[in-house]
């Protein structure tokens, strides 16, 4: 039986740029690393140049400075053709004059497999995303999900050092798109495959990933593990793209070794002071560490604008002396009604402080 | 695992072209042979005979010493065989030795002739030359064509077009052809312009000539004549508008409509592509002439004197639109397919109703396939002379002004090339007012995702208009070739109707004598060579037109404007004037293929190629860029992607160039009047021939019989290229 195998390695980027023309600056000065057998992405929101990065990965786009390696190699001027990395498409590009399998094989035709070799390496790969059997169907006679998997399955079958995915969920309805999302996981980390994932939805980064990279106008904002991100993110930014955030305009009264006094209103909270110094700065709080208590108590108050009932929690916009804020809570059976008087609160751990300065 | 071509240390296309390079320099006859093929030079004296000696043997022998610094050029490449790709000596050798090997060879082929050295110049720094050359033959062609790829193989090596070699292959290759036969010849003939009575050259006489009254008066506004630059403006931009709107009108009928005789239709509008055009001039002045079937009957019923209206602008405005509708059609039936079933439907969904669809949706997407089919009525127009010949009358247009400026009693040069230049700015204009019109929108259509819808069919409203003109437009077209059939088995037209098959068994007499089969019919001779003629310029002029506009969408390269420029000049430039060109240029070394039938090839390829590149770049266009990124990421290098997916989805396009450029072969005339010779006589020019002997039965009867070939070929060709299987539905029934 053959067996789709990895060869998985690494992928660098020293200094690496790519200036559109004379003046529009895609990516500015990057350094990156992909450690073989993981699964990166690369998060941000459009235009931030995390579509052409991984272009560059491929070599469908070259680098105007800096230096590309995969594995150890150098690939920096490589041609896509001569280096051993495969993509899958947002728009999957399945041939459409060619079926399911010649779309498969189509790579292995090129890679020096002899027939019998390449047809059994190209059934193995449709079985691996769940399609034998339609080996002989034309891609217009796909779904959307199955279009996606044979486009997953073509770029498999090479075996390629890494495997690039451009936003390869965006053409699919939610529920598939959790479902195909952890196949992609699963194959990835049964194969020990490097995946290099582009995405501008960060749930789907947040599930699929070993390090998340946010970029940001052409540079990168922050990497880290998708819990390193969501729990500590390093500004305003990040807090707020990765998943949603209450930034709360604070000011640190007092530091305490590495634990800092924050005052909102009348209120204060103890919290790591992350390096910051006194003055300003912003509490990034998730909607599920806010608290609410009815009537005033300790904290700060603020009235209930909006509830949303939606189905397995409340959802609250709620207005206090410093801005709107946005609350998750768990109890459903007793919830609050628009206009009940409220106290905020926050969660032990949870909130973190962000600079104040950089305002996104 | 990928083999990383930049690593490999053996490389099969250096290899072969390095041996190419010297095979064509040791061994081929140097100079021009005639009869090559037959192969008899062979036996005749080579490789001693100076007439068929190769390179190598003239040098051995102390002839054509100026041909022995090129043996450099092929030796370096040797030394760089083992080295890598990304070795900077790789790179600067191949570019170095192909690069001196090529100018060395076009510049000693340019400054030595009949006569010695060709500039005076040159005789007074090196002193006369007693050697003189011949035009070059398949030992120099080869041996250029391998200093051409090793340039163009070093220039990929240094990392152009991210280190392509078959991307800048393809560009050098294409760039070489068009300058030595679009820009060489033009260049010859445009110089011409500049050239006084007594040889000399001058710039005072050129501007009263540009802006004669002959060409750019007014007086027709006033009741007296206009010059031929407005004719020809006004005519082809009437024919243009109809011959688009004709063309869409024919597409969308065949693609969205439930009409049952399709095919009978398509194969009625592709009727008249396949028809010499003077054919059509005749057919219509046997309707509508002086004492025309029409216009007598007219006449008689009415009360009313017959007059000569057709003769001019009307005839030959419906002349010309009969004639290029079929080309607007071709363009348009692929755009009109394209055009992603989903998009409308989405339309629809979005509360469009079917006009509104059309209009908002599908008729901004086939903006493109219209303004080419647009843009190649209106050159065809300005280009064409059979029509304007037969049908023309007082009506004066550019390209029979160019005729009669040479072949005249005037045979004025100078007037004939500023005419040429003023047919050139209109056309170059059009093609720029396009560009404009098209702006930077996208027009992806095919995208990478299977598309399952169906085309809607036309709304109501656009639906009658469209049925209604494609029935009178279809009922003329059957009417005109009604006339020829006809016209091909009277005893005398007009004069005996008796019914005969006379005139084709004088043509195509085919006797069964002493030595077997003999063709004895007197057509035969340039029937054959023009099948021959055709069938070898047809596949040359897909490939490169295509290959051209894979180029033009694919690829990003500098002085891509100029490229594009350049490969639609040749199609800018009435055959006329491209015939006359081509004598100037070729009748003399370095090349001299004159009265050859590699002469007849070669002007084809040049002039059809256009339409080649016209029907690929709107086909390219509507093809998903993903789909090539994908195949390369897939590791297919861009000769692969390009032929296993870029070749099989452009089909249509691939249809259109092939049937086109191999109707254009046997049906053009403009050119090809001046290039035939008696050993290579064509099918058209033989039946010019017979009209001009008042012999219209054998005319007629001639080109029916190629009209019955062209459609067999087509139908040929129609079968062998196939259809692209992209699973799209095409019927309306389903699922309704």
């Amino acid at each position: 039986m053959t067996v789709i195998n990895a060869k998985a390695a690494s992928v660098r980027f020293e200094n690496v740029s790519k200036v559109y023309g004379a003046k529009v600056t895609a990516v500015d000065n990057i350094n990156l690393e992909v450690a073989a057998g993981t699964l990166v992405t690369l998060l941000g929101p459009s235009g931030c140049g995390k579509t052409t990065t991984l272009r560059m990965i491929a070599g469908l786009e070259m680098a105007t400075k800096g230096r590309i390696f995969i594995g150890d190699k150098d690939v920096t001027k490589l041609p896509a053709t001569d280096r051993d990395v495969s993509m899958v498409f947002q728009s999957y590009a399945l041939f459409p004059h060619m079926t399911v399998m010649e779309n498969v094989g189509y790579g292995l035709k090129f890679s020096g497999f002899d027939k019998a070799e390449a047809r059994s390496k190209a059934l193995a790969g449709l079985e691996l995303v769940g399609l034998t059997g339609y080996g002989d169907r034309l891609p217009s006679e796909l779904s959307g999900g199955q279009q996606q998997r044979v486009a997953v399955a073509r770029a498999l079958v090479l075996e390629p050092q890494v495997l690039l995915f451009d936003e390869p969920l965006s053409n699919l309805d939610a529920k598939l798109r959790r479902q195909v999302r952890e196949e992609i996981r699963d194959i990835q980390k049964t194969l020990g495959l490097t995946v290099v994932y582009v995405t501008h939805d960060q749930e789907e980064a947040l599930a699929v990933s070993d390090e998340i990279v946010v970029m940001r106008n052409a540079a990168i904002a922050q990497k880290g593990t998708p819990r390193d991100l969501y729990e500590a993110p390093a500004d305003a930014f990040v807090a707020d793209f990765i998943g949603e955030a209450n930034l709360i305009p604070v000011e640190i009264t007092a530091l305490d070794g590495d634990i800092a006094t924050v005052r909102i209103a009348d209120y204060t909270h103890r919290l790591p002071s992350r390096g910051l110094s006194q003055g300003p700065a912003k509490l990034a709080v998730r909607p599920s560490r806010m608290r609410l208590v009815a009537g005033s108590g300790d904290g700060v108050v603020a009235v209930i604008d909006k509830a949303t009932y939606v189905g397995s929690r409340m959802e609250y916009t709620v207005t206090a002396a410093f801005g709107t804020v946005f609350a998750v809570l768990d109890d459903v059976v007793t919830p609050f009604r628009v206009g009940d008087g409220v106290t905020i609160s926050f969660a032990a751990s949870g909130p973190v402080l962000i600079p104040a300065d950089q305002a996104s | 695992m990928r083999t990383i071509s930049l690593e490999r240390t053996t490389h099969p296309d250096l290899i072969f072209w390095i041996t190419a390079g010297w095979i064509g320099y040791c061994l081929l006859p140097w100079y021009g042979v005639e009869k090559f093929w037959s192969l008899e030079w062979l036996l005749e004296g080579w490789p001693f005979d100076a007439d068929f000696a190769p390179a190598a043997m003239l040098i051995a022998t102390g002839q054509k010493l100026w041909l022995a610094p090129m043996v450099l050029a092929l030796i370096a490449p040797l030394a760089v065989l083992g080295r890598r790709k990304s070795d900077p000596w790789f790179a600067r050798v191949l570019i170095l030795a192909g690069g001196f090997g090529f100018s060395w060879l076009v510049a000693q082929g340019l400054g030595i002739g009949l006569r010695g050295f060709n500039a005076d110049w040159l005789t007074a720094l090196f002193g006369p030359l007693e050697d003189r050359q011949f035009g070059m033959g398949y030992g120099a062609m080869i041996t250029a064509s391998a200093f051409l790829f090793l340039f163009t193989q070093g220039i990929a090596a240094r990392g152009a077009v991210n280190g392509d070699v078959f991307v800048t292959a393809a560009i050098g290759g294409v760039i070489a052809v068009v300058t030595i036969f679009v820009f060489f010849p033009i260049a010859k003939m445009l110089l011409a312009a500049f050239a006084t009575d007594d040889g000399g050259y001058s710039i005072l006489g050129f501007f009263p000539k540009l802006f004669d009254y002959r060409i750019w008066g007014l007086g027709c506004l006033t009741g007296g004549r206009c010059g031929v630059a407005w004719n020809s403006l006004v005519l082809a931009i009437a024919v243009g508008v109809l011959t688009t709107l004709l063309g869409l009108a024919f597409a969308l009928v065949l693609t969205r409509s439930g009409f049952r005789y399709k095919r009978l239709l398509r194969a009625l509008s592709v009727l008249p592509i396949i028809t010499p055009p003077f054919v059509i001039g005749l057919a219509i002045i046997l309707l509508f002439g002086l004492s025309g079937t029409v216009t007598t009957s007219v006449a008689a019923f009415l009360g009313v004197e017959t007059s000569r209206w057709i003769y001019g602008m009307p005839g030959v405005l419906i002349a010309q639109v009969l004639a290029f509708t079929p080309i607007a059609f071709l363009v348009l039936i692929g755009v009109v397919e394209g055009v992603s079933p989903s998009m409308e439907e989405a339309a629809q969904t979005l509360r469009a109703n079917r006009w509104q669809t059309f209009r908002t949706v599908s008729w901004p997407l086939m903006r493109p396939g219209l303004a080419n089919a647009f843009l190649l009525g209106f050159i065809e127009s300005m280009a064409d002379f059979g029509n304007p010949l037969v049908l023309g009358g007082n009506f004066d247009l550019l390209s029979t002004e160019i005729f009669f400026a040479i072949v005249g009693a005037q045979y004025d040069q100078s007037r004939a090339a500023i005419l040429a230049m003023v047919l050139l700015g209109f056309t170059l204009g059009a093609f720029y007012l396009q560009r404009f019109w098209l702006g930077k929108k996208s027009y992806t259509t095919v995208t990478g995702k299977g598309d399952s819808g169906v085309h809607p069919p036309m709304p109501r409203g656009l639906a009658i208009p469209v049925y209604v003109v494609v029935a009178l437009w279809s009922t003329f077209t059957v009417v005109v070739y009604g006339m020829i059939l006809y016209g091909s088995v009277v005893q005398l037209w007009g004069v005996d109707d008796t019914l005969t098959f006379k005139h084709y068994i004088t043509a195509f007499r085919i006797e069964w004598g002493e030595n077997g089969l003999r063709w004895t019919g007197s057509a035969w001779s340039s029937f054959w060579t023009t099948i021959l003629i055709a069938t070898l310029a047809a596949p040359l002029t897909a490939a490169i037109g295509l290959i051209t506009a894979y180029l033009l969408t694919r690829q990003s390269f500098a002085g891509k404007r100029a490229f594009e420029f350049g490969t639609m000049l040749s199609f800018a430039i009435p055959g006329t004037v491209i015939g006359v060109a081509y004598i100037l240029a070729f009748n003399v070394p370095p090349i001299e293929i004159t009265g050859t039938g590699l002469i007849l090839v070669i002007s084809f390829i040049f002039r059809n190629m256009p339409v080649g590149v016209r029907a690929g770049i709107a086909s390219m266009s509507q093809l998903d860029k993903s789909l090539d990124e994908s195949s390369l990421t897939l590791g297919a290098n861009s000769w692969q992607t390009f032929r296993a997916v870029i070749l099989p989805l452009l089909r249509p396009a691939i249809l259109a160039a092939l049937v086109y450029s191999f109707v254009r072969a046997m049906t053009a005339i403009s050119a090809v009047i001046f290039l035939v010779s008696a050993r290579y006589d064509m099918a058209t020019s033989y039946i010019i021939g017979r009209v001009e002997n008042n012999d219209y039965g054998l005319a007629i009867a001639y080109s029916t019989a190629l009209i019955f070939v062209m459609l067999a070929a087509v139908g040929l060709l129609q079968v062998l290229v196939g259809r692209t299987r992209i699973g799209r539905r095409t019927s309306h029934a389903e699922g309704h």
